[in-house]
């Protein structure tokens, strides 16, 4: 049985009281969460005026950015001096604790409040308020525990919803009463310490029930349409060059995806640039070369850079320009790859990255 | 046409263990096709996964990691790390369909002339039976 606590109020609402009592009684220095900001944008934002809480919207179906992206980039120098409450998503959590093990960030001083995750809309739906307009619908589909229409491809298939290493966890998936109460889970000590004082009724029960179960049977057949759609296994390069033909190389992808975190990309080294003799090498073979080259190489690249860390966040998908399914296809591939090592991209930190370890005998079935 | 047909292999062969083996079948005097165009690397785990898929889009028909047996790298760990940096290729290739058959990782140690020359001409008989890498003639690369 695991503790928790349960609010007399929207789950929204909850939250922000629960963060703005913490900022005000000096229990959390800073809190990092979804803001709305005057003109409708929504962003991440690091708060220390409680006032401000009021503009949060830790619970907006978007992500602007991958925030585990943002919180490596702000603890790249060095740990913040927490406490610093964070609501983030489970596949954001995963993408931070992935560039942990990298070494490109700090889980230190850090509160983590995730949530059993929706989903979000893609991000060409942030344009026009076109999120806002499917508000009711959004929270109508959260309420009754069905996969919410119309969200990232990759998030109706996501499996892993039930967030990893958070100190608190709010339950939104199938909560009848998300607009009424508020339900969080306590975890760790630290979520316990953090709702001291806070009100409130706290009892016991389980945040995996029965419909949460049904939920990922659901999510699980939806993946398993995406795969069934994609036809990964029969691209083979013709596949491949039909897919990536439309890709005008702008790199969006690699800046969107949180795992792809070099701060200079091969792909933009002089690495890979062809010679003049190189050209004419290769229009001997071929008669003619599409300019610029490496594009198929890039993208096989890439998988072979974040395939195994790859959280299936989707973000990649949503920035592309041309509309190409990147995030299926790396969802899919990545996973082949991590199950080489059952490995989950963000579940334990202190989990070695697979390629960064190995044991003596293994995998004798690729050596020839 | 097809008779004819003699693959081009890239082999990365680590400078310890499989470029000393190729070195010893050739003072051997062992025959083998003259398919394998080797480039010296200090460790397996030299090779970069870009390496390959570089050799592979560019044309060639088939390319070979090769190193010293798991236990025996010069460098103690190397080629384990590349034991699994190559699992983690050959999964991309075959989950997308690419022809993982044109990829081989072999660990030959320096007193392996023999083998070395028995892997080369394997793999060769493979490619030759499969073909040219089509890939070769594709102006989208
Ligand atoms: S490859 Fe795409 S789906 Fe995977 S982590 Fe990067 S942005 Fe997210
Ligand atoms: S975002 Fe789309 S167009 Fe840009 S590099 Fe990636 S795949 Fe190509
Ligand atoms: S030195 Fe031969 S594999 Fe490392």
């Amino acid at each position: 049985m695991a503790k928790f606590l349960e609010l007399d109020k929207g789950t929204e609402a909850g939250i922000r009281e629960l963060l703005g009592q913490s900022l005000r009684n000096g229990q959390v220095k800073a809190v990092f969460a979804l803001r709305r900001t005057t003109n409708g944008a929504v962003n991440y934002s690091l708060i220390t005026d409680p006032q401000m809480m009021e503009e949060a919207v830790p619970l907006f179906p978007s992500m602007p950015s991958n925030a585990g992206q943002l919180l490596s980039r702000l603890t790249l120098k060095g740990p913040v001096e927490g406490p610093v409450a964070v609501v983030v998503r489970p596949c954001e959590l995963r993408a931070l604790v992935e560039l942990v093990k990298r070494e490109q960030g700090s889980l230190e001083g850090f509160l983590f409040i995730s949530f059993t995750c929706p989903g979000v809309y893609p991000l060409k739906a942030s344009a026009n308020g076109e999120i806002e307009g499917k508000q009711t619908q959004y929270w109508e589909a959260v309420k009754s525990g069905k996969v919410v229409p119309e969200i990232r491809p990759t998030c109706r298939a996501c499996e892993h919803f039930i967030p990893y290493n958070a100190d608190i966890t709010i339950s939104l998936v199938g909560n009848k009463d998300v607009d009424k109460r508020c339900i969080l889970f306590l975890n760790t000590a630290k979520g316990a310490e953090l709702v001291k004082g806070v009100g409130g009724k706290l009892s016991e029960g389980e945040l995996e029930t029965a419909e949460l179960h049904a939920h990922r049977e659901e999510r699980l057949a939806e993946k398993k349409s995406l795969y069934d759609q994609g036809q990964l296994s029969g691209l083979g390069m013709d596949g491949l060059i039909e897919i990536f033909s439309r890709c005008i190389g702008c790199r969006g992808c690699r800046s969107a995806c949180p795992i792809c975190y070099c701060n200079l990309c091969t792909f933009d080294s002089f690495d890979y640039e062809y010679e003049p003799s190189t050209y004419e090498e290769e229009l001997k073979k071929r008669g003619g070369v599409r300019i610029p080259p490496n594009t198929i190489f890039y993208h096989l690249g890439r998988l072979t850079h974040v395939g195994i860390s790859c959280v299936g966040c989707g973000s990649c998908t949503d920035v592309c320009p041309v509309d190409i399914p990147l995030s299926a296809i790396f969802l899919q591939v990545g996973e082949a790859v991590q199950k080489i090592f059952d490995y989950i991209p963000g579940k334990d930190v202190e989990e070695d990255v697979p390629l960064a370890t190995f044991e003596e005998v293994e995998l004798t079935e690729i050596e020839e | 046409m097809e008779e004819d047909f003699m693959p081009r292999i890239i082999g990365f062969l680590c400078k310890w263990c499989t470029y000393a083996g190729a070195d010893l079948a050739g003072v051997s005097r062992i025959q083998y096709p003259p398919s394998i165009l080797p480039i010296r690397v200090m460790c397996s785990s030299r090779v970069d996964p870009l390496f390959v898929i570089s050799s592979f889009l560019r044309g060639a028909d088939a390319v070979l990691v090769a190193g010293c047996h798991p236990g025996d790298c010069h460098y103690q760990r190397g080629n384990y790390y590349t034991r699994r940096r190559y699992a983690v290729l050959r999964k991309i290739f075959e989950e997308l369909g690419l022809e993982a058959d044109r990829l081989r990782l072999s660990w030959i140690s320096a007193s392996e002339g023999r083998r070395f020359a028995d892997v080369i001409t394997d793999y060769t008989e493979r490619i030759k039976k499969k073909g040219p890498n089509p890939v070769k003639k594709e102006v989208f690369l």
